[in-house]
């Protein structure tokens, strides 16, 4: 029997069952129900599997689980605080910054990255950011206003 | 429904899809309340027009029930993609009841629970759906009047209705709540007469802007896709595929396979597939068997579609004439022969096709990424030889649809697996690789247009010829007397599957038709949008250009070298639209940059603003990848785009960072279609702002930087 993969997901400590070359993404949708981490194109060209790896955006697609030992893992399940909605969720609720939904929890997560690194960022800076995340709803505008409004939102003092 | 069946209609702009009513016995396991049901049928009398028949309209039935706790459910066979039905739909019926907006509940796309639906499809919700909620909460509204009027001894006319309480109208303290009336009550109605619907300035929700209903679920992980359904014992299938399409089987060795632990590889014929807990050890099993395939000889690729199309597309059908094409000629001083092409696209909504299915007892359960759950479990029930009433498609969100999920060959797939492996719970997610062989893709089609014109600008002749991309947007709205409208098909022509994208064949009939007028206008000197106006005979058209045109602040001053501005119009969906787009070009690499947006569009009643202006934006976005780069690599059956990184998707960086959005202001006009009429544009648009940036007249879409160099002699 292997060892067990041991990290730390959504603020809990967890085990998971390393065999089999299993990837984080399967991982973490079939081990845990985390069904909120989506499969877009599993070789980390779209941005819909993105989680936070100690506070990184990583591709869970491309990520073997193994990677993961002793990390601290977030998903889209574990980024609001109990019924509060992290900043980057809320402005995106209030922009309608998402059609179908589905890049959603990639796009957010890699936000949440994004302004953590730099929370004062430029239009630019945020195109440059987001750039290797995929919408095919064209919800790009939206997304776009969003971060410059959770950016302004954090700065006001709401940051966790 | 089979998908021949939509594609024969759904290349036109569909109004009356000849659909049979498929009658269901759904009110007899609902408990109390007030149910009123509708159907498209009854749209006649709506709108007055006594001649149209039942068997003449699709089976749009729906209906809603007022419950005894006073709010709302709101049944309807429609699906939400992305495209923020279950919020408008949700506006008109609060407008109609005089109920508050969050005491509405949809319920969407199971077929245990809602009346029959064709799909969701065409931009039809909005002008098809509306007007029957509209008409069916105006029904209920009148019910609970009558139950109010003989509870409270007050005449019907002095009875009137806000925010889920019926009241006097001489008093508002004398009053009865929604909730109090339904209380024991199981009344039935179908919309029975012309009901009193209420007119534009008295809507408290419909023309406002409402955020869209599911966010928080979305943004929180918690909104479930058919893949996320989590069931004990779940297996995830993977199944065996060939290199091309119209590939034969030779031989298959499963042996080192079979040595996964825990996997279980199954045959039935050419079907064989694996199945494991976890979906990426089936697709090692998959991957692990050793297949040999025979190939057929390729008749085509993405460069020579264009010639195997005009000698295979020989079924010619004249859709629009008028006048005399050899007057036209005649009559016109200038004449212009244009060919244009464009390729295959992708529908590649992010969420690939997937599904998840258990048999047990003797019925199928699906939850499907499908537009079309009443036909997936039609043709499910045909394939598995099962009653249709044994199999129950679940209401469930879809990850983009844009048409490419009208077509459920997974849904069937997983059905397969799960009636062969009855109790346990089956699920399958296509991989990238699957979503781009067995997309229906946007045909590949040739356009040829023959025009002409006088030295005043004026259009005597047109001549449009579309092999492959079906009539639908075609309607001329600018006045050429002399014109005729074909087109040309066949039934060999594609080496795969093709179908319904995002306003089909409109894209590229727009592109042609909005080039050619372009080209036309700058041969004689004229400017595009004075050319165009010149030439209108359609007031909505004219109206959509006008206010694309005033927002964008177009003047007959060229801007300097290196930028561009185009502008085209076109129609669908009942909606007139026009999209004027800035373009920068470097002239030594091809690169472009569209900087800027407008879209106009003269679409009749708006119900919610906001969700107009993103689904315009979402056409300019999405748009922005058929006319820049994306374009399906083939070799006959084989299909070499395979990822994101081989089929390159619209990104942040390509969006323009402006897009505005007007509307014709039409709120007594009847709602017309909103997700597709401005994407038809995008095409047609780009080339001519390229062409005024930098000289670059390109015939194919999409004008990729190699293109606009080879039309710049640099290639």
């Amino acid at each position: 029997m292997e060892e067990k993969v041991k990290f730390e997901l959504n603020g809990k400590q967890v085990e998971a069952n390393p065999g089999q070359n299993q990837t984080l993404l399967w991982a973490l949708r079939t081990q845990f129900n985390l069904t909120g981490t989506k499969y877009g194109c599993g070789e980390g060209s779209c941005g819909s599997c993105t989680v936070l790896i100690n506070d990184e955006p990583v591709r869970s697609c491309v990520t073997p689980l193994e990677d993961v030992d002793g990390a601290k893992v977030v998903t889209i399940e574990g980024l609001a605080d109990g019924e509060k909605l992290h900043p980057v969720q809320q402005a995106f609720v209030d922009h309608d910054a998402l059609q179908c939904g589905y890049c959603t929890p990639g796009m957010i997560l890699n936000a949440v990255s994004l302004l953590k690194n730099n929370p004062d960022p430029t239009r630019k800076e945020i195109i440059d950011g987001m750039d290797g995340n995929l919408c095919r709803c064209g919800a790009h505008t939206r997304i776009i206003m969003a971060i410059e409004s959770a950016s302004k939102m954090m700065k006001g003092g709401t940051q966790r | 429904m089979k998908a021949d069946k939509i594609n024969q209609f759904y290349f036109h702009d569909v109004n009356t899809p000849p659909v049979q009513i498929d009658r269901r016995e759904f009110l007899k396991n609902l408990g109390g309340g007030i149910i009123i049901i509708f159907s498209v049928a009854q749209l006649g009398f709506i709108s007055g027009n006594k001649a149209m028949k039942e068997e003449d309209y699709p089976a749009f039935n729906a209906f809603l029930r007022v419950k005894e706790d006073g709010r709302v459910d709101c049944f309807s066979g429609k699906i939400e993609m992305g495209q923020g039905i279950n919020r408008s739909l949700a506006q008109v019926l609060a407008d109609e009841l005089d109920i508050s907006l969050d005491k509405v509940d949809m319920i969407m796309g199971d077929t245990d629970l809602c009346p029959y639906d064709a799909g969701t499809w065409g931009s039809m919700t909005t002008r098809f759906h509306d007007p029957l909620i509209r008409a069916a909460a105006a029904e209920a509204r009148e019910v609970l009047k009558k139950l109010a009027s003989e509870k409270m001894g007050i005449s019907l006319d002095q009875l009137k209705t806000e925010n889920g309480v019926v009241f006097a109208a001489s008093d508002k303290s004398k009053k009865v709540t929604y909730s109090e009336l339904t209380k024991g009550q199981k009344i039935i109605q179908s919309v029975s007469e012309k009901p009193v619907l209420k007119k534009p300035g008295e809507f408290k929700f419909t023309g406002k802007s409402y955020l869209r209903a599911d966010s928080l679920q979305k943004v929180t992980g918690k909104a479930l896709y058919a893949a996320d359904i989590r069931l004990p014992g779940l297996l995830n299938a993977k199944i065996v595929r060939p290199p091309a399409h119209g590939s034969k089987l030779i031989s298959v060795d499963i042996s080192a396979a079979e040595k996964i632990p825990d996997i279980q590889i199954k045959r039935e014929d050419d079907f064989i597939f694996a199945l494991h807990s976890s979906p990426d050890i089936a697709e090692q099993a998959v991957q692990a068997i050793q297949c040999k395939w025979e190939k057929p000889a390729s008749k085509a690729d993405n460069e020579t579609i264009f010639a195997h199309i005009l000698k295979t597309a020989v079924n010619s059908r004249e859709r629009y004439k008028g006048g005399d094409l050899e007057t036209g000629k005649k009559e016109s001083e200038f004449l212009f022969e244009h060919e244009y092409h464009d390729g295959y696209k992708a529908h590649a909504s992010i969420e690939p096709h997937a599904a998840t299915a258990i048999f047990e007892k003797g019925k199928m359960t699906i939850w499907a990424s499908s537009q079309t759950p009443f036909g997936t479990r039609q043709e499910v029930a045909d394939t598995l030889k099962i009653p249709k009433e044994q199999v129950h498609l679940k209401q469930i969100f879809l990850g983009g649809g844009f048409g490419g999920k009208i077509y459920n060959r997974q849904a069937v797939e997983v059905a397969r697996i799960a009636k062969m492996m009855e109790g346990t719970p089956i699920q399958l997610m296509w991989d990238r690789k699957e979503e781009f062989m067995y997309d229906m893709f946007r045909p590949a089609a040739v356009i040829k247009v023959n025009s002409g014109v006088t030295k005043d600008g004026i259009i005597k002749y047109w001549d449009f010829n579309i092999y492959c991309a079906g009539d639908r947007g075609t309607e001329l709205f600018y006045g050429a007397p002399h014109h005729r409208t074909t087109t040309f098909d066949g039934p060999e022509v594609h080496p795969f599957g093709t179908g319904a994208w995002r306003a089909p064949g409109n894209n590229t009939n727009t592109f042609a038709r909005e080039v050619q007028i372009d080209i036309m206008a700058d041969k004689i000197g004229m400017d595009p949008l004075e050319f165009r106006l010149k030439n209108m005979n359609n007031q909505r058209a004219i109206n959509s250009l006008k206010i694309a045109a005033d927002k964008f602040g177009w003047t007959a001053a060229k801007p300097p070298k290196g930028t561009g501005r185009g502008i085209a119009v076109g129609t669908d969906a009942g909606t007139l639209a026009t999209v004027i787009v800035e373009v920068n070009v470097d002239s030594k690499t091809g690169a472009v940059k569209v900087t800027r947006a407008v879209v106009g569009q003269d679409m009749g009643q708006v119900i919610n603003p906001e969700g107009t202006a993103i689904q315009a934006e979402g056409c300019v976005n999405m748009g922005l990848g058929y006319a820049l780069t994306e374009d399906i690599v083939f070799d006959w059956g084989e299909v070499k785009s395979s990822n994101f990184s081989d089929y390159q998707l619209p990104l942040f960086s390509t969006i323009p960072e402006v897009i505005d959005s007007v509307t014709v202001d039409a709120m007594d006009q009847p709602p017309q279609g909103g997700g597709e009429p401005a994407i038809i544009c995008l095409g047609g648009a780009v080339a001519n702002a390229i062409f005024e940036a930098c000289g670059a007249r390109v015939f194919r879409l999409p004008v990729t930087p190699e293109r606009i160099l080879e039309a710049l002699g640099k290639g």
